[in-house]
């Protein structure tokens, strides 16, 4: 009876705590290659975060000021970005994982003493009645702030893409740069500001690692969640809450393979554990064939570069 | 004002020049960084770019060691630069390495202890197959189903990681010892051992191969027809679908070619200088070769000064891991911020700075 000890509200719980980073990392891409970028440096970014913001925290004891490191951090690498790629025009993929290269670098050199440390804890948001509704209440509503203000930020992102004017240039830029140039909008502008926004979600994502998932600071220590959160964005379809729905899906098969490892079950970990990045594989699979082509629904001018001419 | 202009060709001298501006970039850099954490710049730069080759105490035992680091960086940096001029983006050679080293590892593993002279070849051969079949699987996903094979590729290395931690701790583990993780040793294994060719130079069989694939590489690009498809694909997709170059066929051979050369590189170091099938035997070389690649300027002469600076960086990592207790990736630091300032003055290579006046805008 392995399976039956397996509490399914704890396991939602958890689910929603395992989706957050990739979730925050998701939606800020999503942003930046709605605005026509690609940023493989998510990987870099979210380590940036992970790192600076579990020093902070520690330093300071506030979690809070470390979740505001972790987006400046992530800002700081994006800025970056934004700098060789929009002004000096370079290679994107190569950029990126310059990014990544340089961020998992830095960050096995900065954190080298807080190997082993305990952050401050998070307090939990306290939810009064709701908390004490049996099984919802232990499933959805006794998590940290940050759970909820993730799903905040994602209702967010799908307002301001799909109401606000500003949402509306963003995706002008992304589908044909040249026909918004034409208009007057400021292509460049329009996209350091996005990529800027990624970088900060990409460094809360990390900070949530940090900070609240794992607790703890190790060298590495997204292993892949900045690709897994790249690839999300491709299952979303570029779509704010598919995102959503895709990081809770993920997110459960992290925690049931998790469960099953604890459990026991007759399979080695390390085959249990390489399963999120399969199902991250397959369903890009999924995503890119068929009927269901996502990429139909990629913005027109993702990953072209732009250079205002004359 | 300052103002962009597009060279109408790339500037070749800029192409040449950068590369060294980048690494003298880099080392100032790195060495303002060195300084920030409280360690002594001159010292840690001194650690990575020269003693390795030049320190009396290190020189003898860091020599031998620039071959053994270098020859998997031009291995499979070689394959990867050919994918990349096609604009294939293949950035998961770490993932293909460790296939070609189960593979070629599992064949000594499958032979021992019989002695003969046709395991090694048959590991070459296995290896190579490791490298391509993993590397077949973005390829056959990009193909077939239009799946973007830099996220799969990337992805797989996680899970070829664990697939080697598998290996290790699981099927190829050493009956002998079953207290340690890790198979057996294949340098104590004469048929299956990867040895140095000549002593104490670090020249194996490795090197060897990724000579030939240099010049192999080299003659196809300048001299051959798929050589001239890869640069047409890269350079106008549209001209070379017109031209007859089937894109799929295209990404094939580059996933492939990049995959079996990751892979043979894999094999070479775990029957060698690795030794053995072990958890930590993964190093970075699949993800240091990118930069190589691009430091090469894609170029496979330029790849193999690219590949011996980077490979000196990776002693020079070791000896400042020793030395200074600098964590081992912190190495990455210095590749990061090379690939950085490679590209940031390749601006130079296509674009003008013009300074014009205000009023003629």
């Amino acid at each position: 009876m392995i399976l039956g000890s397996i509490n399914p509200a704890v396991l939602l719980a958890a689910l929603m705590v395992a989706a957050t980073p990739i979730l925050l990392a998701a939606i800020g891409e999503l942003v930046v290659e709605k605005s026509g970028v690609l940023n493989l440096g998510v990987e870099g970014m979210m380590i940036m975060g992970a790192c600076l913001g579990f020093i902070i925290a520690v330093n300071s004891g506030s979690p809070f000021l470390g979740f505001v490191g972790a987006a400046l951090a992530g800002m700081v690498l994006a800025a970056l970005f934004a700098l060789l790629t929009q002004v000096l025009m370079t290679n994107h993929v190569a950029t990126g994982l310059a990014l990544t290269l340089f961020g998992l670098g830095l960050t096995a050199l900065l954190g080298q003493q807080y190997v082993g440390i305990t952050p401050p804890r998070t307090p939990r948001l306290d939810l009064g009645p709701l908390s004490q509704i049996p099984f919802f209440g232990r499933a959805f509503f006794r998590h940290d702030i940050v759970v909820y203000l993730t799903i905040a930020l994602v209702g967010a992102v799908w307002w301001f893409l799909k109401y606000s004017r500003a949402g509306m240039i963003l995706r002008a830029v992304g589908e044909n740069h040249d026909a918004a140039h034409a208009l007057g909008y400021h292509v460049k502008r329009v996209r350091l500001m996005a990529i800027l926004f990624g970088g900060a979600c990409a460094g809360l994502g990390g900070a949530y690692l940090s900070l609240i998932r794992v607790a703890g600071w190790t060298e590495g220590m997204t292993v892949g969640a900045g690709w897994i959160a790249l690839a999300l964005v491709v299952f979303a379809s570029w779509r704010p809450w598919r995102a959503m729905a895709g990081a809770y899906l993920f997110g459960g098969v992290v925690v049931l393979q998790l469960n099953l490892q604890a459990a026991g079950v007759r399979i080695p970990v390390e085959y249990l554990s390489m399963s999120p990045y399969l199902i991250t594989i397959l369903v890009l699979v999924l995503m890119s064939s068929g009927k269901a082509r996502a990429s139909l629904n990629a913005p027109g001018s993702l990953n072209k570069q732009f250079h205002a001419s004359g | 004002m300052i103002r962009l202009e597009k060279r109408k060709e790339p500037s070749q001298i800029w192409r040449i020049a950068n590369p060294f501006l980048a690494v003298v970039l880099t080392m100032i850099a790195g060495g303002m960084m060195f300084a920030a954490l409280g360690k002594d710049p001159v010292a840690a730069i001194r650690l990575i770019f020269f003693d390795p080759l030049f320190s009396e105490q290190f020189g003898s035992y860091s020599r031998p060691q620039l071959l053994i680091k270098t020859a998997p960086l031009i291995l499979i940096a070689v394959g990867l630069a050919i994918g990349f001029k096609a604009n294939i983006w293949n950035i998961g050679a770490e993932g293909q390495y460790i296939m070609g080293a189960l593979f070629g590892a599992g064949v000594a593993l499958a032979f021992y202890p019989i002695e003969g002279w046709y395991i090694f070849p048959l590991m070459i051969l296995a290896g190579a197959l490791g490298g391509f079949l993993w590397a077949m699987i973005p390829a056959i996903l990009k193909t077939r189903f239009n799946t973007n094979e830099i996220l799969v590729s990337l992805l797989l290395v996680y899970v070829a990681e664990r697939i080697l931690a598998a290996m290790a701790l699981g099927l190829m583990r050493n009956p002998d010892q079953p207290g340690f993780p890790g198979s057996r040793d294949l340098r104590r294994y004469e048929s299956a051992h990867n040895a140095e060719l000549i002593a104490n130079t670090g020249l194996h069989w490795g090197v060897v191969a990724a000579l030939i694939a240099v010049i192999f590489a080299y003659i196809m690009m300048t001299r051959h027809m798929l050589g001239f498809h890869v640069q047409l694909a890269g350079q106008a997709p549209r001209a070379a679908r017109f031209g007859g170059v089937s894109p799929a066929r295209l990404v094939i051979i580059c996933l492939g070619l990049a995959g079996a050369l990751a892979g043979l590189a894999g094999m070479f170091e775990v029957s060698g200088p690795g030794g053995q099938v072990r958890i930590e035997f993964a190093t970075g070389y699949g993800f240091t070769a990118i930069i190589v690649a691009f430091l090469g300027r894609l170029n496979p002469i330029g790849i193999v000064l690219a590949g011996f600076l980077l490979g000196l960086t990776y002693i020079g990592g070791e000896l400042s891991q020793m030395m200074l207790q600098l964590p081992s990736a912190s190495i990455q630091v210095f590749q990061g911020m090379l690939l950085f300032f490679l590209l940031a003055l390749d601006f130079q290579t296509n674009y003008r700075i013009r300074l014009t006046q205000g009023a003629r805008a």
